[in-house]
């Protein structure tokens, strides 16, 4: 049981892979993980925390790194505009 | 005027160079206006844009609030990067002592004409819950506002040059005087009035001027809507932006279009250097804690420094320069100089064209430092 993790996104389920970062289940849902000043869909540039481009909430906290997060079950993730 | 090349040249490009050169070409006068970086850069690019009157003197509030008026009539026509947000300030009281300031500045904005709103602790408590718990209350001044500086001169340059106005940019002023600008690159530019609004650089290029450079911090957070909705300073700002010397902090933090906060204030004499002082943006982020404990949690995206044009006795230099009949000055605008830019040059400009002015200008007139010395 421990192969697979739940989490959503936005409200929708989404399983992935146990080890799967935030970055890979907002992707997996199909979503940006936010929007820049100027309207514009952003997501995971670097991978390794120096961008800041995907940042996400994660259980209510604001402006989280989704790349450097690891999904925990039940997690609650949404995408920022 | 004469037979030079341009009415009037004006050095600077900042908000304070880009309304002089939009109102005398506004006045159908010929128009230079030089400046070696972008328009909008220096202090115009540090400063926070915080559109406020101000009452540390007479004289003060006279300009700020013309200029306020200013800023309130050309809203309709500023476009949407401006971001001009009539957000309010409130002026924050720490405790029973700081209120009976705030009953005083309520009186003296009230028999001007400003309206106000007197704060106990719940209403501010409602209106800004983010602030610590236990603050005695604050006054509203709802008319208060900010703007985006760099893009506010830009589109006061912008309609300058549609108005005839020439922008010359990328060259250093290297001698003005006597009807004449030289250039670093060699070209000499003739002009009945030379107006030098080169901020904290002014004494650069009119030797004498008792200008010094104050130097500020600013950090900018991620963005959190809602987290501040007016712009927040507290009361004890007034003794310390106004001791002079020594450095000093200030709770000082305004809400931004995007969401972002932008967290100040410091003031500093005699640090020449752009770069970030670690224990003053230390000193400065710990006094916005103070007062808001939960900026810590919020994540910051940039700090910067600006410098601001500090004059002795805290008011711009305004008018002719004793030193060169074909000298004027525009600046020593310190903390201020985005608020009153306006009225800045519509007042040089009526004491240009001898047109008369809305306010009295002998307050702001650079003559005035002169006296001082005489009697020193």
């Amino acid at each position: 049981m421990h192969s697979q993790v739940t989490v959503t996104v936005n409200g929708a389920l989404v399983v992935v892979p146990f080890g799967a970062t935030v970055a890979i289940a907002v992707a997996m849902a199909g979503q940006a993980c936010r929007t820049s000043v100027s309207g514009e869909p952003r997501g995971p540039l670097c991978g390794m925390g120096i961008c800041f481009e995907c940042r996400v909430a994660i259980d209510g906290t604001p402006h989280v790194r989704s790349c450097q997060v690891l999904c925990e079950p039940g997690m609650e993730v949404a995408t920022e505009k | 005027m004469s037979k030079a090349a341009y009415d009037v040249a004006i050095v600077g490009v900042g908000i304070v160079g880009a309304a002089c050169t939009d109102e005398f070409a506004r006045r159908g006068l010929r128009v230079a206006v030089i400046g070696e970086d972008v328009v909008g850069s220096g202090a115009t690019a540090a400063g926070m844009g915080h559109i406020v009157v101000m009452d540390d003197s007479d004289a003060q509030f006279a300009l700020t609030r013309y200029s306020q008026e200013q800023w309130q009539q050309l809203r309709s026509e500023l476009p949407d990067d401006v971001e001009y947000e009539q957000c309010g300030t409130i002026w924050v009281a720490a405790d029973e002592e700081e209120m009976i300031e705030v009953h005083r500045k309520r009186a003296y904005y009230g028999e001007r004409g400003v309206p106000t709103e007197v704060l106990d602790a719940k209403a501010l408590q409602s209106l800004e819950p983010n602030l610590r718990r236990g603050m005695a209350g604050g006054l509203l001044v709802p008319q208060d506002g900010v703007v985006y500086p760099p893009c506010a001169a830009l589109f006061l340059m912008e309609r300058a040059q549609a108005r005839g106005a020439t922008l010359i940019l990328g060259v250093r002023v290297a001698k003005m005087g006597e009807g004449k600008l030289r250039l670093t690159d060699g070209t000499e530019i003739s002009a009945a009035i030379i107006v030098n609004a080169a901020g904290a650089s002014a004494p650069d290029l009119t030797p004498g001027l008792d200008i010094k450079k104050r130097k500020g911090h600013l950090v900018i957070t991620d963005r959190y809507p809602a987290f501040v909705r007016h712009q927040l300073v507290e009361l004890g700002y007034l003794k310390s932006a106004h001791s002079m010397s020594g450095d000093s902090v200030a709770f000082n933090v305004q809400p931004r279009r995007t969401g972002q906060i932008l967290i100040g204030s410091s003031r500093q004499y005699g640090a020449e250097h752009t770069e970030v002082d670690n224990p003053m943006l230390v000193r400065m982020l710990q006094r916005a804690g103070e007062y808001m404990p939960g900026l810590s949690q919020l994540s910051t995206v940039r700090c910067w420094t600006g410098f601001r044009a500090a004059t002795p006795d805290k008011l711009p230099l305004i008018g002719p320069w004793t030193g060169d009949t074909s000298v004027f000055l525009a600046t020593g605008h310190e903390g201020l100089g985005i608020t009153t830019s306006l009225g800045t040059a519509r007042i040089l400009a009526d004491q240009i064209c001898g047109t008369k002015p809305e306010i009295p200008v002998e307050p702001y007139l650079p003559s005035r430092t002169v006296k001082e010395y005489v009697h020193a």
